[in-house]
C-alpha cells in the first residue's frame, strides 16, 4: 500500500512524526498536531488560537507554524480548521495505558456521551474501540468528540465509524 | 420594453453577488439574473467550511455566505434580482434577452454588463454513461444538499480533484457508501486534507485509475475499473468489477462563455483555466466596452477568488459610469493583493500560468 499522502489522503511514516512535539511536552498535559502538510491559500487556524501560538502567516499559503511547547491544549482550533487537520492528544489523560484524543466528527447522529465507538485510523481501519468521554458542539457547526483510546494508538486514531443513521 | 439598469449581472453566483454587492454599494441601479430557484450559485451546495482568508469568509461554510453577501443589499432601492430568469441572447445593439419563469421574455439594455455565469460540468466518454444513475459529481451535490434526496446506496466516485473529494465525504455524511475514488493522474488533484478526510472513513483513493464502463440494463448496477499506464492506457487483463448503484463524474468544469462570444468579446483558449475565456484587464473588463467577466466563467478556479474578481468587476463598472468612490484605487489595490496572495502558492501556479494567457495587460506588453 503506498503511504504517499498525494496519492492516498494517507500521510507517511515521517509525516506523522514530525507533528509530535518533545517528549517532554507530551508529558505535559494537552497538546495540539496539525497535520497540515499542502501549501494552500488557508489560514483560519492563525485567528483560531486565542493565545496566538499559532503564528501569523507571512504567505497565506504557507503551512501553519503552532508553538507546541506553549500550546495550552484547549483545541479551540480543531473545530474551525476548515480542512479538519487539526487534532489534540493528552497522554497524560487516565490510566497509564489511555489517552485522550479529540478529533472533528461532522456525522449524525452524534454519539451519546459514555457509548463506546469503532476507532479507526488514517485508512478507515477498525483499530480500536474507544469511548465518547465528551461531546463539544460549536458555532462552526463541527462537532469535537473526546475519545478515550489506547495511548498507544494516538498517531493512529483520526475518525470513527459513522453511526448508522436513524431511519425517518 | 426594455430596461435600462446602469449595471446587469448575468449570474447569482459567489462572483456575481459580490459584484451585485460593490456595484449596489457604489450607487449604480443593478438588475441580477440568476436561472436557479435561489440565489447563491454553487454555494447553496457547499456545506464545507471554506479555505482562503478571512476577506473571502474563511472557516465558514459556503451555504452561509449568499446570505452574508446579500444583507447588505437586498432591500436596496436600487437593487432587483429575478431568479428562475434564462439568459437567451445578447444582441448587438446591446440588449440582453431572457427568459423568465419559463413563459415571459424580458430584455435590458445595461450601460455596463457583468457576465459572472460560472462553469459546466464536464463528462468522460465511456461505455453505457448514458444510463441513469451516471450522474455529474456536482449535480449530486445539488441533489443532497439542496433538495435532499440522495442519488443511492452506494457510488463510485470519478475523479480526485477538490470537487470529487467533497462530494465524496458528503456522500458518507448523508448515509451512502462510497466504493472508491479512481482518478487518471499519479496524484490527487485536490486538497491533500480533503483527500485525508475521506481516506479515514475508509474510502479508496486510487490514483492512476479510470473508469472503463458503467454495467447495467436499465439502471446502474456497477463499474468496470483499471489502473492505466503512463500513457493513460488500461492495463490488459487488470480490470477490477465494482458494485455499485450511481457513479459520480468528477472531472473537471469548463467555462460558460457563450455570452463573451455573442458579445464578440475576444476569446482564448487556456487549458490552465479549463476552456475558452476572454481576455480581461486587471480591471476584469473583456476586449468589449463596459462588459466585464468575473469567477469561473472567465477561467475555472474557486470560489474564493470569483468573489474577489467580482468585487473588482462590481467596483470597476461603478467607477466607469461616473460614480464617486473616493478610496477606489486603495480599495483596489486591497482586492487586487487579495487575489494574488490566494494565487501564490504552488497549487495557484496552473492558475497563475493560465492568467498570463488572457491578461490584457500583458499581451499588450509582449506586443
Amino acid at each position: 500500500m503506498s503511504s504517499k499522502i498525494e496519492n492516498s489522503g494517507i500521510p507517511s511514516v515521517e509525516q506523522i512524526g514530525s507533528s509530535l512535539p518533545s517528549r517532554e511536552r507530551r508529558n505535559s498535559g494537552p497538546y495540539a498536531v496539525i497535520e497540515c502538510w499542502q501549501k494552500i491559500p488557508c489560514d483560519p487556524c492563525v485567528a483560531a488560537c486565542p493565545f496566538g501560538y499559532i503564528a501569523p502567516m507571512e504567505n497565506i499559503n504557507d503551512l501553519p507554524q503552532l508553538d507546541q511547547d506553549a500550546c495550552t491544549g484547549c483545541g479551540n482550533c480543531i473545530a474551525l480548521c476548515p480542512g479538519l487537520a487539526i487534532f489534540v492528544i493528552d497522554e497524560t489523560w487516565g490510566e497509564p495505558e489511555q489517552a485522550l484524543i479529540r478529533i472533528p466528527h461532522e456525522f449524525s447522529p452524534l454519539p451519546e456521551k459514555g457509548q463506546t465507538v469503532r476507532a479507526l485510523d488514517r485508512e478507515g481501519k477498525y483499530v480500536a474501540d474507544a469511548e465518547v468521554v465528551r461531546i463539544q458542539k460549536s458555532k462552526s457547526w463541527t462537532p469535537v468528540l473526546h475519545l478515550a483510546i489506547p495511548i498507544k494508538l494516538i498517531m493512529d486514531i483520526r475518525a470513527i465509524e459513522p453511526l448508522p443513521m436513524r431511519p425517518e | 420594453m426594455i430596461a435600462e439598469p446602469e449595471v446587469l449581472i448575468i449570474g447569482g453566483g459567489p462572483a456575481g453577488l459580490a459584484a451585485a454587492r460593490e456595484a449596489v454599494k457604489a450607487g449604480c441601479s443593478v438588475v441580477l439574473l440568476d436561472d436557479a430557484l435561489t440565489l447563491g450559485g454553487q454555494l447553496v451546495k457547499q456545506t464545507h467550511k471554506f479555505f482562503g482568508s478571512e476577506m473571502e469568509y474563511a472557516g465558514v461554510r459556503g451555504i452561509k455566505i449568499p446570505e452574508i453577501l446579500l444583507k447588505e443589499i437586498l432591500d436596496a432601492p436600487n437593487f432587483e434580482h429575478h431568479i428562475r430568469t434564462t439568459v437567451s441572447g445578447y444582441y448587438e445593439d446591446g440588449v440582453v434577452t431572457a427568459i423568465r419563469d419559463e413563459k415571459e421574455m424580458v430584455k435590458f439594455r445595461p450601460k455596463k454588463l457583468i457576465v459572472a455565469t460560472g462553469a459546466l460540468e464536464k463528462t468522460i466518454p465511456f461505455p453505457n454513461n448514458d444510463l441513469p444513475g451516471v450522474y455529474g459529481a456536482g449535480a449530486v451535490q445539488t441533489l443532497m444538499n439542496v433538495y435532499g434526496v440522495v442519488p443511492g446506496k452506494r457510488g463510485l466516485m470519478v475523479g480526485a480533484g477538490n470537487i470529487g473529494l467533497i462530494v465524496s465525504y458528503q456522500l458518507m455524511q448523508a448515509g451512502m457508501e462510497v466504493a472508491a475514488v479512481v482518478e487518471g493522474m499519479d496524484k490527487v488533484g485536490g486538497y491533500w486534507v480533503h483527500a485525508s478526510k475521506i481516506a479515514r472513513l475508509g474510502i479508496p483513493i486510487l490514483t492512476r485509475h479510470t473508469i472503463l464502463e458503467a454495467k447495467g440494463q436499465d439502471v446502474v448496477t456497477g463499474a468496470v475499473i483499471a489502473p492505466i499506464d503512463e500513457n493513460w492506457r488500461p492495463i490488459p487483463g487488470a480490470e477490477t468489477e465494482i458494485e455499485c448503484d450511481f457513479i459520480c463524474l468528477a472531472v473537471g468544469l469548463s467555462p460558460l462563455s457563450d455570452i463573451f462570444k455573442l458579445a464578440e468579446c475576444e476569446m482564448v483558449y487556456v487549458p490552465q483555466l479549463s476552456g475558452e475565456v476572454p481576455y480581461r484587464t486587471s480591471e476584469m473588463q473583456t476586449t468589449t466596452e463596459g462588459i466585464y467577466v468575473a469567477g469561473d466563467a472567465g477561467g475555472v478556479e474557486e470560489a474564493s477568488s470569483a468573489m474577489i474578481e467580482g468585487a473588482i468587476a462590481g467596483f470597476a463598472a461603478a467607477k466607469a459610469l461616473g460614480k464617486v468612490i473616493p478610496d477606489y484605487e486603495s480599495r483596489r489595490c486591497i482586492l487586487q493583493d487579495e487575489l494574488e496572495r490566494l494565487r501564490s502558492g504552488p497549487v495557484g501556479e496552473h492558475i497563475r500560468g493560465g492568467l498570463c494567457q488572457c491578461s490584457l495587460e500583458h499581451k499588450t506588453e509582449m506586443n
